[in-house]
């Protein structure tokens, strides 16, 4: 039955999200209407939390706006995004990046993650 | 409002699984909370008339059940019908009984996206709950010296006069297993080819149960 569930969503569910994870920089063009009117939006933060799974599913986009905390909660399937970029990979340990919330300025940057050794 | 009686309505009627719930985005890209109902293998397995029965009705079957387990006068109720068993039966009462005939099939397009519709189901079972739960009781303080009494009732009544506690004071019990019916539920979409009914909103019971999905009876604008 829980197959049933996930086949619902199928149909709203988007193709063309990026593959990302907590500590990378997104650009979410976010899609704002006013009132007849419909323009895009830029939304660049760091990816703090991924939630949830199938069509629920949600992820959390911090950004500092004139020295204030934003954060932003999108669903991952939701129609008002027109695209997502990823700007950064970063390297971290935690699935959930709440320490940031702490921090203030260069301690709350976060490394570039280096690709992965040819090698492997 | 002026309801018209069972006898003068037209109600359209399905009984179905409640699958789950999930969410899905309206025409303004807002988020919905949407219900999942199976009511593929609706039937018609009798259709009762003023006439023979008194009233107007059409009795729908829904579920699957083996032959063998069905008993004799139910079986030729069924054979009667030119259908298979069914493990569920309801009936409907409308006023266009007679347009519906025995061994009809109902798929879930009797519902159309829009339409508005009451779910009538069993609720979860709660065990037996203190008043708090059970009745939204306030319970006593926390703090400032209350002794083990934080989720009790506190007073049932008087001593003497009169004596006795009153019938139907709310107190603590079996809670939940009731039939509870939702009403006023958007039908959000139907998908025909899996037999499926997305209702806006809650239904009452858990995922797996069987609800009986039927036109509003308060909808302004439903069609009488």
């Amino acid at each position: 039955m829980a197959n049933t569930i996930e086949t619902v969503g199928q149909d709203a569910a988007r193709d063309d999200i990026p593959d990302f994870r907590p500590g990378d920089t997104l650009k979410v063009h976010v899609k704002v209407v006013e009132g007849n009117r419909s323009r895009i939006q830029l939304f660049q933060g760091v990816c703090i939390r991924i939630q949830g799974a199938g069509i629920g599913r949600t992820f959390t986009v911090r950004k500092v706006s004139f020295g204030v905390g934003v954060e932003r909660t999108f669903p991952l399937h939701t129609p008002i995004i027109d695209k997502i970029e990823v700007a950064t990979r970063g390297d971290v340990r935690r699935a959930k990046l709440y320490y940031l919330r702490n921090l203030r300025g260069k301690a709350a940057k976060i490394k570039e993650k280096r690709e992965a050794p040819s090698s492997r | 409002m002026s309801t018209l009686s069972p006898a003068e309505r037209v109600v359209r009627g399905l009984l179905g699984t409640k699958i789950g719930m999930t969410q899905l985005w309206d025409d303004n890209n807002r988020v919905v909370p949407i219900t999942v109902i199976d009511a593929s293998t609706n039937v018609v397995t009798q259709v009762r008339s003023a006439d023979t029965d008194g009233y107007d009705a059409v009795q729908v079957g829904y579920g699957e059940v083996k032959a063998a387990k069905v008993t004799k006068p139910m079986a030729g109720q069924f054979a009667k019908a030119g259908t298979t068993p069914r493990r569920r039966l309801a009936e409907i009462r409308t006023a266009d009984a007679a347009s519906y005939a025995a061994g009809q099939q109902l798929g879930v397009e009797v519902f159309a996206a829009g339409d508005v519709v009451d779910v009538t189901g069993t609720s979860k079972g709660k065990g037996f709950s203190g008043v708090m739960k059970r009745h939204g009781f306030h319970g006593v303080s926390s703090s400032h010296g209350a002794h083990r009494n934080h989720r009790k009732p506190g007073s049932i009544g008087g001593c003497a006069t009169p004596g006795r506690v009153f019938k139907g004071l709310r107190m603590a019990g079996r809670m939940g297993g009731d039939t509870v019916t939702t009403q006023n539920l958007v039908v959000h979409a139907v998908d025909a080819d899996k037999g499926l009914i997305l209702l806006r909103g809650a239904v009452p019971g858990p995922r797996g149960a069987v609800v009986m999905v039927r036109s509003a009876v308060k909808a302004k604008g439903a069609d009488k």
